[in-house]
């Protein structure tokens, strides 16, 4: 406590938040609370008579007026389910498997009884999804949550969400593999698995939280596309933005957007369970709605009915519908920005939890004089409308990543036009802001 | 019970059965859709859940809410629909491979948490949609397109695994006895928990006649006891055999013989909660001499998960001060930026 009374001083901050802390801390115990005052001011005032006082002062931030609170990434991912369950009017329902470093959020969904959640630890990670497909075929906003050997095993049920075409969210806090890996450590290597692990063609929307406390608009959002579109979205978030904490202004439930659910229409005449509106999407009917029985299941369906189906002609009509709604969600993807310096030559581009580090590099290149510009990454399928627009500006496009390169190849991919410079690190820990500024001004002296 | 306000054919989809003429599905589908007609649900409070297989096939062919699943996850699919919405009647259908191997660890586990499920498993002890691969409940040795030189593996008793799951109900049939089947699946669906129903199945075409022991005219009074709460547990052509305990063992006993009386013959309690005679009536088989149990063998009273999840939300619910998101956000530590 002394201590940081004399930590109090060197960074020049009131005492008032510790204070305040003490006294709510030992109400009961006001002696208790009297003695930590008086070691925590002993210590400032040390500080004070011994002139410890750093080279430089750390200015206070000027932050945004509001309420504010701490949230670490996988609270926030569950907290975002929740509301989003709340915006939709519909229960959550979320079956999972505890792995790290996922577990919390199905701690935190568990600990939500009072909201009316429905947290179902179940036997493994195939039980966690395929009981969150039968939760949303029951007409829940239903999320399954998960680490990267959990999402290998849930694969084949993906595909039965996709080819079901019902709403769901899957969580995918990655850490290091493959296999077991590196459990407790952070990586971005399930990017691959995300977009393309499962059999057949098999298309489902892909996003990425980059903060700890923009898990929580991520989570809405995945719920938001899930609902609306009729699909299986997956949110790739890691350990090291679920562990890591960061102070957040609490959002109010008001200014949540809007979410639309596809019910069938309760007069509806005829019920074709997979016919489509003009973006793909398809009408939910669940159990218990009179007069709209029907079967849905794993095999290929007919066109509009979803009867059982092998005319070769209508497996690939449905496979290409399915390709399509999701290409159609696009529309709705906000455009991609950059931050740092747009005129620049040289553009860092990210994805997901590097944001941080990415953000405080090219900030702090272009206080030093340098221009460089970024480029970050939420939505990876589909891609923002403008990504090639703004890709196909640059000089030299360095991508920086925690693999062996996967969003790099896939922009490639997508948007060969350009040429993309790989920097990857797959060490099980975050990029530093050093080697990413040692990188770019290797890059810049080469121009 | 009240007058049905369905008949049989209510729950017959538009769908062409596509199983094989003669196939032991044809049977039980009826008896599933006369037990539907017999109970009180609405037609659209029934979800009908599979996995895949042979058996799997069932919800296309029942005009209910429906959803065949992926191999083994039928019992996952089920639960999280009835966990969803307790309101609905369940129903799985499952086979011995489905079920038992691939979905092994989800049927042991459904029936441990106790969900109100009515679980139908169908045991042909073979794969029949791949074409005649052995199963879990082959029979030791048996020549199948995959056990070339017999099988070298134990097979499970579906039901000794119910009880060893702390199963609360476990009823056993046969494909052709629809009266019967019918009368056990309304049972199973007024018996709150995982209720389980093994319907012995015959396959036609790869491992016919695997039940020819227990159904053949000849010797099927006496290889076939059928038991019913309350009463007393005796079988045969003339009704003159019956069951008794002898030490800790069941014996098989003549009525009329060493001094044997009907009064001597065990009453089936299908409702005490001791496992014990249960597992033994489970695992009489021809080869010993008994003849194999069919009825509602177990049907034991106990709180259902949903009931308890739905029971938790509410006393939750009425002591928390977080009612809604906006409270949640704002709970705990705080602080304001002016």
């Amino acid at each position: 406590m002394f201590a940081l009374g004399m930590v109090y001083c060197i960074f020049d901050r009131p005492l008032g938040h510790s204070i305040n802390f003490f006294e709510r801390k030992f109400a009961k115990k006001p002696e208790i609370a009297e003695a930590n005052k008086k070691v925590l001011k002993d210590g400032f005032n040390y500080a004070v008579t011994i002139h410890a006082m750093p080279s430089f002062r750390v200015h206070t931030a000027t932050i945004e007026k509001g309420t504010y609170r701490n949230i670490n990434g996988n609270t926030a991912t569950a907290w975002g389910l929740l509301a989003a369950a709340e915006k939709a009017n519909l229960p959550l329902f979320l079956g999972s498997y505890p792995i790290t470093p996922a577990s919390e959020i199905l701690v935190e969904i568990e600990n939500r009884r009072d909201l009316g959640a429905k947290a179902f630890q179940a036997e493994d990670e195939i039980g966690g999804i395929v009981t969150s497909i039968g939760a949303s075929f029951a007409g829940h906003l239903a999320a399954t949550s998960t680490s990267g050997p959990g999402l290998a095993l849930k694969s084949e049920a993906l595909g039965l969400a996709v080819i079901t075409e019902l709403p769901l969210v899957v969580i995918d806090v990655q850490r290091g593999g493959p296999s077991t890996g590196l459990p407790t450590k952070t990586e971005q290597s399930d990017l691959f698995q995300a977009l393309f692990g499962r059999n057949g063609e098999s298309p489902l929307p892909v996003i990425a939280a980059s903060t700890p406390s923009n898990c929580f608009y991520y989570a809405y959002e995945a719920a938001k596309i899930a609902l609306e579109h009729m699909t299986p979205v997956l949110l790739l978030t890691d350990g090291f933005i679920a562990n890591g904490t960061e102070p957040w202004k609490i959002p109010s439930m008001k200014d949540m957007p809007e979410i639309k659910t596809q019910f069938v229409g309760k007069d509806e005449k005829q019920y074709l369970p997979y016919s489509r509106d003009e973006r793909m999407v398809r009408k939910w009917a669940v159990p218990g709605m009179k007069g709209f029985e029907h079967r849905i299941g794993g095999l290929e369906k007919m066109k509009d009915t979803g009867n059982v189906s092998y005319i070769p002609e209508n497996h690939e009509i449905m496979s290409i519908e399915r390709e399509k709604k999701v290409e159609y969600i696009q529309e709705k993807v906000p455009d991609l920005k950059v931050e740092g310096n747009a005129d620049a030559d040289v553009l860092v581009v990210g994805w997901g939890s590097t944001y941080g580090h990415l953000t405080t590099a090219v900030r702090e290149m272009n206080n030093e004089g340098k221009k460089v510009a970024h480029a970050h990454f939420n939505y990876i399928n589909p891609l923002p409308k403008n990504t090639n627009e703004i890709l196909s500006k640059y000089k030299e496009i360095i991508v920086f990543e925690l693999n062996l390169g996967q969003f790099a190849k896939y922009l490639r991919m997508m948007h060969p036009n350009n040429n993309y410079e790989y920097y990857d690190k797959i060490q099980g820990l975050p990029l530093t802001v050093t080697e990413i500024k040692q990188k770019v001004n290797q890059i810049l002296e080469e121009l | 019970m009240a007058e049905s306000k369905y008949t049989f054919k209510d729950f017959k989809s538009d769908q062409e059965v596509r199983w094989c003429p003669g196939c032991g599905d044809i049977a039980i589908m009826m008896a599933v859709q006369k037990a539907m007609a017999k109970l009180d649900h609405n037609k659209e409070d029934y979800a009908v859940v599979s996995g895949i297989g042979c058996s799997s096939r069932f919800p296309y062919y029942m005009n209910t809410y429906g959803f065949h699943g992926i191999h083994g996850r039928a019992g996952v699919l089920a639960s999280g629909i009835k966990t969803a919405n307790p309101k609905l009647s369940v129903w799985q259908i499952t086979g011995d491979g489905d079920g038992l191997a691939i979905g092994g660890n989800h049927f042991i586990h459904e029936i441990r948490r106790n969900i109100d499920l009515n679980i139908i498993l169908f045991n042909n002890q073979i794969y029949g949609l791949t074409k005649g691969q052995y199963s879990p409940t082959s029979l030791f040795g048996q020549i199948t397109k995959s056990s070339p030189f017999g099988t070298i593996e134990e097979p499970f008793n579906p039901g000794e695994l119910v009880i060893g799951a702390k199963g609360k109900f476990f009823a056993r049939s046969l494909d052709n006895k629809v009266a019967e089947t019918t009368d056990i699946l309304v049972e199973a669906d007024k018996h709150k928990g995982a209720s389980v129903v093994e319907i012995l199945q015959n396959c036609v075409i790869y491992n016919d006649g695997a039940y020819k022991a227990i159904t053949s005219k000849e010797t099927r009074d006496d290889n076939q006891i059928w038991l019913k709460h309350g009463e007393p547990m005796i079988f045969g052509k003339e009704k003159n055999k019956g069951l008794i305990l002898d030490g800790l063992e069941l014996k098989v006993v003549k009525i009329g013989e060493n001094g044997i009386t009907k009064d001597d013959i065990l009453v089936h309690d299908a409702k005490i909660n001791s496992p014990y005679l249960h597992l033994a009536l489970i695992n009489m088989n021809i080869e010993d001499g008994f003849p194999v149990a069919f009825g509602v063998i177990r049907s034991v009273e106990a709180p259902t998960y949903e009931t308890l999840l739905e029971k938790q939300i509410k006393d939750v619910r009425a002591k928390s001060k977080i009612k809604n998101v906006d409270d949640l956000l704002r709970s705990g530590n705080t602080w304001t930026v002016e």
